[in-house]
């Protein structure tokens, strides 16, 4: 009997769509939110993340409806967030059908945050993001989707967000984000060894070694990723019988 | 058959809901005592705080209910803080009484282990369950939760390991209570569920 680690796929939306981000091209279209969910849902996806990444009013205005559509076709755990800066946007978020709710830049500005979300929902639907950039030995929260920097170190941000009310975290590391040269392990294993919660690695994720990677060198929780899934360039299924093969606890769909 | 499931004022019900009408069955949100009598089992869902669950049962005059549908016989099934609510208290909110439908007490998982306990895990059956018929044993459900029952109680028919050994599956005559999420536990929770339902009917 042991704990399973979780493998999520990550959808970042815009405006009803889900999109990726490439460099010197802006972003591009990968499909239908709903369709993506059923997929995933279907192909042993553990959870669910879902990121409004809408730079526009509009944009948002349409995120809980897509929340709603995509909430249908799981019967797993889904978590939304992006842009979440009250307790009242926690509240629509989770009422349109996510079981957890993440926050960043709120949170970075006003903590309180944190455990005003955890005294009403529970700290197990409280997810804390974390974007960090390497900086020496330690790593720098970035927040606004990583454009500015807090001067805050990522260990202490962690646990003191832990003593708030966060539930997970959320980590994910801007330098490998869309690298593809893995996770970045020696981040993912401090902060794991830092908290109490679960730490979900995201950020770098390329090949069927790098999960294996951030789930033992890591000691990640659970690990995220985007393109990889989307694109169909690695399938779920695969790589959790790879993941079990190497004697690391994954769940296994029938 | 009318299955009502209590809505006491915070939740995320509509999984519930979906999961519970997919497999053919009528749903309604209990807010009132009068709908929690009707109704032809009561499935009792919750996440957040013993206090706020407890608290919200009782403005709502659900409490007295909720006792008459268990000793009448009605079907119960208790998901997740439904569970925890059956017991007699929680280390979550010391003071505050519980259903009592188990004498027993809710404790925080210990401080050795990540808590909350999030994510898939398995279950070590301790005697023969209704809920998990035609369920393989090495089967994964989905659990997020920071306060567990002690396996010991009475009436666990499946345990899981976090921290401790607490019950996962309960099963007492008309009640039944599953620690961990059925409705977010893939085809295995919606096992669960048909289980719940066939046994209802």
């Amino acid at each position: 009997m042991t704990l399973a680690h979780r493998i999520i796929p990550c959808l970042d939306v815009d405006a009803g769509r889900v999109v990726k981000g490439i460099e010197f091209e802006g972003l591009r279209d990968m499909g239908d939110p709903a369709e993506l969910a059923a997929r995933y849902n279907r192909e042993g996806a553990d959870e669910l993340v879902m990121l409004d990444i809408s730079a526009s009013v509009e944009g948002r205005a349409t995120f809980l409806d897509t929340i709603r559509g995509v909430a249908e076709q799981l019967n797993i755990p889904l978590t939304a967030g992006g842009g979440i800066r009250t307790m009242e946007d926690g509240r629509a978020v989770l009422r349109a059908g996510a079981d957890k709710v993440t926050v960043n830049t709120a949170a970075v500005k006003r903590p309180k945050l944190l455990s005003e979300l955890a005294q009403q929902f529970g700290a197990q639907a409280v997810v804390l993001s974390i974007d960090v950039k390497r900086k020496g030995n330690s790593w720098e929260p970035y927040t606004r989707g990583g454009r500015d920097a807090t001067g805050m170190d990522a260990s202490e941000w962690a646990a003191k967000a832990v003593s708030l009310g966060a539930g997970e975290i959320l980590l994910t590391s801007i330098d490998r984000d869309g690298t593809c040269s893995g996770f970045d392990c020696e981040l993912t294993a401090r902060i794991s060894a830092t908290v109490s919660v679960p730490v979900i690695a995201s950020g770098g994720a390329n090949t069927f070694d790098d999960f294996l990677a951030v789930f033992t060198e890591g000691r990640a929780d659970a690990a995220l990723a985007a393109s990889i899934f989307h694109m169909e360039t690695q399938s779920i299924g695969a790589l959790k019988k790879f993941l079990a093969e190497r004697g690391v606890s994954v769940r296994l769909s029938r | 058959m009318k299955i009502a499931i209590v809505d006491y004022g915070a939740g995320n019900l509509p999984s519930v809901e979906r999961a519970l009408q997919k497999l053919g069955t009528e749903t309604e949100r209990a807010v009132a005592p009068e709908q929690l009598d009707l109704a032809t089992a009561i499935v009792l869902p919750g996440v957040g705080h013993f206090a706020a669950f407890v608290d919200g049962l009782r403005e709502r005059n659900l409490t007295s209910s909720l006792r008459a549908a268990f000793d009448s016989g009605k079907p119960m099934l208790g998901i997740c803080l439904g569970l925890q609510a059956m017991f007699a208290s929680s280390d979550e909110a010391p003071g505050d009484p519980g259903l009592g439908f188990f004498p027993e007490e809710v404790r925080a998982l210990p401080t050795n282990v990540k808590s909350p306990h999030i994510g898939w895990n398995q279950l070590r059956l301790v005697r023969s369950s209704k809920l998990l018929r035609g369920i393989p044993r090495d089967a994964y459900f989905y659990f997020a939760h920071s306060y567990a029952a002690p396996a010991s109680a009475r009436f666990t028919v499946a345990a899981c390991d976090h921290g401790f050994p607490f019950a996962a599956v309960i099963e007492r005559q008309n009640l039944a209570a599953v620690q961990f999420h059925p409705e977010k536990s893939g085809e295995t929770g919606a096992q669960v569920l048909r289980n719940f339902v066939e046994s209802v009917q």
